[in-house]
């Protein structure tokens, strides 16, 4: 049977957007019944209590205070080194075998798995260089596993900035150096904290970086040499181990609700940028 | 000259990502090779039997398992991503994809630990009702990584479909094709490129996930025969037995590691050529 084509562009677009619908429906039903199980057991107790039991009872303020530190410590290690490598590749050089180079380390580091930087940073920051299972060691493998975002949206947002202002930095006789800390990057710092904001988000979401290089301890962190448990490896071993589903619930609407604030932020930062670019 | 300082400094920063690759793969291997070394390549990624306390150390299984479940996961990502991205660059209302994407970008960024705690608490109480067997298996882990990898699949191929020249869609349209003939013969080949890396980072992401697959996929260290049975993939294997493995034992999760590895690197390498944009 030959259809008209405009009867065929009727069946697909039906078919098309039941899968549409289909997909935003599942994607929706997981963030709806997390937060439809989850939102009672979120009270002042469970925010900010110590954990009892093994997290069976009690709060989850040592596992929160421990994705604050390792995600902060990621970023703080990742930043500059992203940014510095945005600001190579964009000024001071051309498209050349060297940046192809960068560029494919970079690209080659986003594609590891992050299981891959468990293993990494276990071999190299817990046990070779001795840290122990400690905020710090999980804190720079974070770090690499981040850079490449970092890298990506900084050379995305200095590549913005318009040429112009450059020019007219030199023209008044600014050094590269000072046209670059005083006119390029405080131009380019919406799109580049967007980069570092989403990468704090994978650094709170992520389980199998952190449960290798930092432990899984529910003690409270006092230094940087400590193990600690983030959220999300509190969640997971609440889940696999079947201590508290109440609890697991809890920890996972705190996790999404912690992902959604980021990505929010991150989101308005790049509206702010674009709007100014039109 | 402190100019030249500045720069030289920068560059060595920006040598950073590349260092740490090579430094990764450096650590892992060593690890690893010394192990495949001992028991042969062939017996390393041949045998079928993983026994560590007893020095075998095979694991076509997990290899298998690993293949079986990301090939379904690609499969079930790509053809309900890309009919979402179809419909949102074609036929949905532009006020709808302002609104629709982020939000769906958004989800991307969700715990996969939470993915897969849905998956224990829903899918698998479903699939056991449904089809019987014990519900974790090969179907589950691949249903859960299919709708992970939703997100990354649907914002790069709207990318792709929205970065077709507008030229060539008008051009279509005035010799009178329809929109979705158009959209099948027009902006569909033009966003290939864009649409396979779309489907290879998916697969990527797919084959890397580690803590969602072990809590769904029963972690079995049989063959896989069925789509219902219990599997256990490359990934689950570190995660599960490194938490107490030492010595050879240690060395053999490195070299899942390693074998990993060098899929992924194959992969990242297909994308690569596939998406270089074309002179």
């Amino acid at each position: 049977m030959i259809l008209r084509p405009l009867a065929w562009q009727r069946i697909v677009w039906f078919a098309l957007a039941a899968m549409t619908l289909f997909t935003l429906v599942v994607l929706f039903f997981i963030i709806g019944f997390i937060t439809s199980k989850g939102a009672h057991v979120i009270t002042l107790k469970f925010l900010f209590g110590m954990p009892e039991r093994m997290g069976k009872e009690g709060g989850i303020l040592p596992t929160i205070i421990a994705t604050i530190y390792i995600s902060l410590l990621a970023i703080a290690i990742a930043t500059p080194i992203g940014v510095g490598s945005a600001v190579y590749l964009c000024e001071y050089t051309r498209e050349s075998p060297i940046t192809r180079v960068i560029r494919f380390g970079a690209d080659a580091l986003a594609g590891v798995p992050s299981i891959i930087f468990g293993l990494f940073g276990f071999i190299l920051f817990v046990i070779r260089l001795r840290m122990g299972w400690s905020l710090l060691a999980g804190g720079l493998t974070l770090a690499f596993m981040i850079l490449p975002t970092i890298i990506r949206t900084s050379e995305e947002a200095i590549r913005a900035v318009p040429y112009n202002l450059r020019e007219v930095s030199y023209s008044l006789g600014g050094a590269k150096s000072q046209t670059i800390v005083r006119v390029v990057l405080p131009n380019a710092l919406p799109g580049i904290l967007t980069g570092v904001i989403l990468g704090m988000g994978r650094s709170v979401a992520e389980t199998a970086v952190v449960i290798f290089t930092a432990g899984s301890s529910l003690l409270m962190p006092k230094s940087l040499f400590d193990p600690a448990r983030t959220m999300a490896v509190h969640f997971y071993i609440l889940a696999r181990e079947g201590l508290s589903m109440e609890r697991a619930y809890g920890t996972a609407l705190l996790l999404i609700i912690a992902i959604l604030l980021i990505n929010v932020v991150a989101y308005l930062l790049m509206y702010r940028l674009t709007r100014k670019m039109r | 000259m402190r100019e030249k300082l500045i720069e030289k400094g920068l560059l060595l920063v920006a040598f950073s990502a590349v260092a740490m690759i090579f430094l990764i793969a450096y650590l892992i291997f060593r690890e690893g090779v010394p192990l495949v070394a001992k028991v042969g390549v062939w017996d390393f990624i041949a045998s079928t039997r993983w026994a560590p306390s007893k020095g075998s150390f095979g694991i076509l299984p997990m290899i298998v398992g690993s293949l079986e479940v990301t090939l379904l996961a690609v499969i079930i990502g790509a053809t309900l991503g890309l009919s979402c991205a179809m419909f949102l660059a074609e036929f949905a209302p532009r006020w709808s994809v302002r609104i629709l994407k982020p939000m769906i970008e958004l989800l991307a960024g969700i715990p996969s630990v939470v993915y897969g705690f849905i998956g224990v608490v829903v899918l698998i109480p479903f699939i056991r009702r449904t089809f019987g067997g014990p519900g974790f298996s090969v179907l589950a882990a691949a249903i859960i990584l299919g709708i992970m990898i939703l997100p990354t699949v649907i914002a790069i191929s709207l990318d792709a479909l929205n970065a077709v020249p507008p030229l060539y869609k008008e051009g279509s349209l005035a010799l009178g094709a329809t929109r979705w003939q158009t959209l099948h013969r027009v902006v569909l080949p033009a966003a290939r490129s864009g649409i396979i890396a779309a489907f290879i980072l998916g697969m990527g992401r797919a084959i890397g996930e580690t803590m969602a697959v072990i809590m769904v996929a029963g972690n079995a260290l049989t063959m896989p025969t069925s789509l219902l049975q219990p599997v256990r993939t490359l990934t689950s294997n570190i995660a599960l037995e490194m938490g107490y493995a030492s010595g050879d034992h240690q060395a053999a999760l490195f070299a899942t590691g390693m074998v990993l590895f060098v899929i992924i690197a194959i992969l990242n390498t297909i994308a690569l050529v596939i998406a270089r944009p074309r002179t």
